[in-house]
């Protein structure tokens, strides 16, 4: 039996504002096995960003308080190590996939020098000796991976001259420069149009599945989560309210929240009739 | 009687580009000879990603840019011509409910605007946004508060209310529900479908999620480089798409049950990877050059 790579446990957040105290995360558990594919889908004020963002050690304290709960991260607790440790981990052995590549990516610098700094520091963190030549080769590495046909050109170019696939791609390259085991991916492929994220997805999917990693993806959609994941999780108001494998939970959902989320979805068959009742009288 | 609200005739807009010094060097075609009709009471969808022209075919039908030729019939009225006086007929509800209403104005100021400007007298103002406030199926008190008081889909409602209040024939929908959760995207269009009903009101519906587009169009346009490529009935064009574009939308869209899945086209994947539009076309000219040799 072996541990999962990470692992929620019992989670509890709190914002305070002005005299205002909210418990935005009651109690939230959470496990992704190494390898595996796990989806934690909610609609906006579920919970699952700031879930992410405790995960991530991205939460600002304050206004945020983690009042309870452990994150095991390969059987380390992230919340009791070391600042130090933390920042470590971050960006090198998890690291993420952010949402919309255009905030994302400096607009001054080329790709290649971006993800040059990224690797430089994150090397520094983890005092791994590389040169400069052998840290452009890895960049031009990473491109490849990421299905560029031609990285040197990529690296040599300014995010303006990339297309929104093509900056999507950069920022999955960025995430996996130091050889990551855990991908965490905040609605990836939302801001472009849906040929183009159906590419993404596939390219992610790919990915995670030849290089053995696992995956975390925060998603609103279900379909998405459908296409990508193994494993769901469904937040609502800071809780897990259902989780279960991906056929089971849209085959038959239990709860009665997941059921109307998933009803509300449109369907590519047809057959949602829209408008209420008492006007169709 | 038989006559459509809304007839596009080889519709054209080409967008000049200057080089540095102001020159004009070369021009984009946006939109090329798209012609439509919208019955009236039908919802029409438009579909297409960026670039693909919907935008300006809506602005266009808004009279916000003016086409380079072509004509837009509203009631067998050619309206291309620039003419302002067609706003009582024809109202937009944008995509982004946050920043198409005006911050520092309360709900009811906001809904006012259109009121004023088409001369309804200030002294019925105040009953006539209770009314539209009540057709959105908000309280009338929400006249008073602010936008950031009110949750995206309440928003919506309020920009929905804001464009019936000149009591329009035509609306023009773009992506109004892409910025919401899936259960208020539910809610606002089982609305707007009652709103249509009662106020004998036609659609034109911008989009790219074909899922919706499905269940809320009759008819559907699909946009691609500024050409409608292939367009017919919502039902017939999904479970028969014939243009290579409407395939490879329809086998992007992500579903949530295996009776979608089975429905999906089947796409040439090229080196494993999907293909991008561009490609698929290519390699299906490259198919037919193949077959005339």
């Amino acid at each position: 039996m072996s541990d999962p790579l990470l692992s929620v446990r019992d989670l509890w957040v709190s914002f305070t504002t002005y005299s205002q105290t909210s418990q935005v995360l009651k109690g939230v558990d959470l496990d992704v096995p190494a390898r595996s594919q796990i989806a934690l889908v909610g609609e906006s004020g579920s919970g699952k960003s700031v879930t992410m963002k405790a995960i991530m050690g991205l939460l600002r304290t304050p206004p945020a308080r983690i009042s309870r709960g452990q994150i095991f991260y390969d059987g380390r607790d992230l919340l009791a190590m070391s600042e130090r440790d933390r920042v470590a981990l971050r960006g090198t052995a998890m690291s993420m996939i952010f949402q919309d590549p255009m905030t994302s990516l400096n607009p001054v610098f080329t790709v290649g020098d971006q993800l040059g700094t990224i690797l430089k520091y994150a090397d520094r963190r983890l005092k791994r000796p590389r040169g400069r030549a052998e840290r452009i080769a890895r960049v031009h590495e990473v491109l490849g991976q990421v299905r560029m046909r031609d990285p040197e050109r990529v690296a040599r170019s300014y995010p303006i001259q990339l297309s929104g696939g093509m900056r999507q791609r950069v920022l999955i390259a960025m995430a996996l420069l130091s050889e990551p085991k855990l991908l965490i991916a905040d609605e990836p492929g939302t801001a472009l149009d849906v040929t183009t994220q159906a590419q993404i997805l596939k390219l992610l999917k790919d990915l995670v599945v030849e290089r053995g990693l696992a995956l975390l993806m925060i998603t609103h959609n279900l379909g998405v989560v459908r296409e990508t994941c193994s494993h769901v999780y469904v937040m609502n108001q800071g809780v897990v309210v259902e989780q279960g494998s991906t056929a089971d939970l849209f085959a038959a959902p239990r709860e009665e929240y997941t059921r109307s989320l998933i009803a509300a979805v449109p369907r590519l068959t047809g057959g949602t009739r829209y408008g209420t009742r008492e006007a169709a009288r | 009687m038989s006559r459509p609200l809304l007839e596009i005739v080889n519709l054209s807009k080409s967008f000049p580009v200057r080089n540095a010094f102001g020159f004009t060097k070369t021009e984009v075609r946006a939109v090329k000879n798209v012609s439509f009709t919208i019955g009236r009471g039908e919802v029409y969808g438009l579909a297409g990603e960026s670039g693909s022209g919907k935008s300006t075919v809506a602005r266009m039908i808004m009279g916000l840019t003016e086409p380079t030729s072509g004509e837009i019939l509203l009631d067998g009225e050619n309206i291309a011509g620039g003419k302002h006086s067609h706003g009582r007929k024809v109202q937009m509800v944008f995509q982004n409910p946050g920043s198409s209403l005006n911050p520092r104005r309360t709900i009811g100021q906001s809904i006012a605007v259109p009121l004023a400007a088409h001369g309804q007298p200030s002294a019925d103002r105040r009953r006539r946004i209770a009314e539209l406030l009540d057709m959105v199926q908000l309280p009338a008190a929400y006249a008073q508060r602010y936008p950031h008081e009110l949750s995206g889909g309440q928003k919506q409602r309020v920009a929905i209310a804001r464009a019936l209040a000149v009591m329009p024939k035509l609306l023009v929908l773009d992506e109004p529900t892409s910025a919401l959760d899936v259960s208020v995207q539910a809610r606002v269009i089982d609305l707007l479908v009652d709103l249509g009903r009662q106020l004998d009101l036609t659609f034109l519906f911008i989009s790219h999620d074909l899922s919706l587009m499905r269940n809320f169009a009759q008819k559907i346009g699909v946009l691609y480089l500024g050409e409608i490529v292939e367009t017919g009935d919502t039902a017939a064009v999904f479970e028969n798409p014939r243009h290579d574009y409407t395939r490879l939308l329809l086998a992007s869209v992500p579903v949530v049950s295996a009776e979608e899945e089975a429905m999906r086209p089947a796409i040439p994947l090229i080196d494993g990877e999907m293909p991008t539009a561009e490609q698929l076309l290519a390699l299906r000219l490259q198919g037919q050059q193949q077959n005339q040799n």
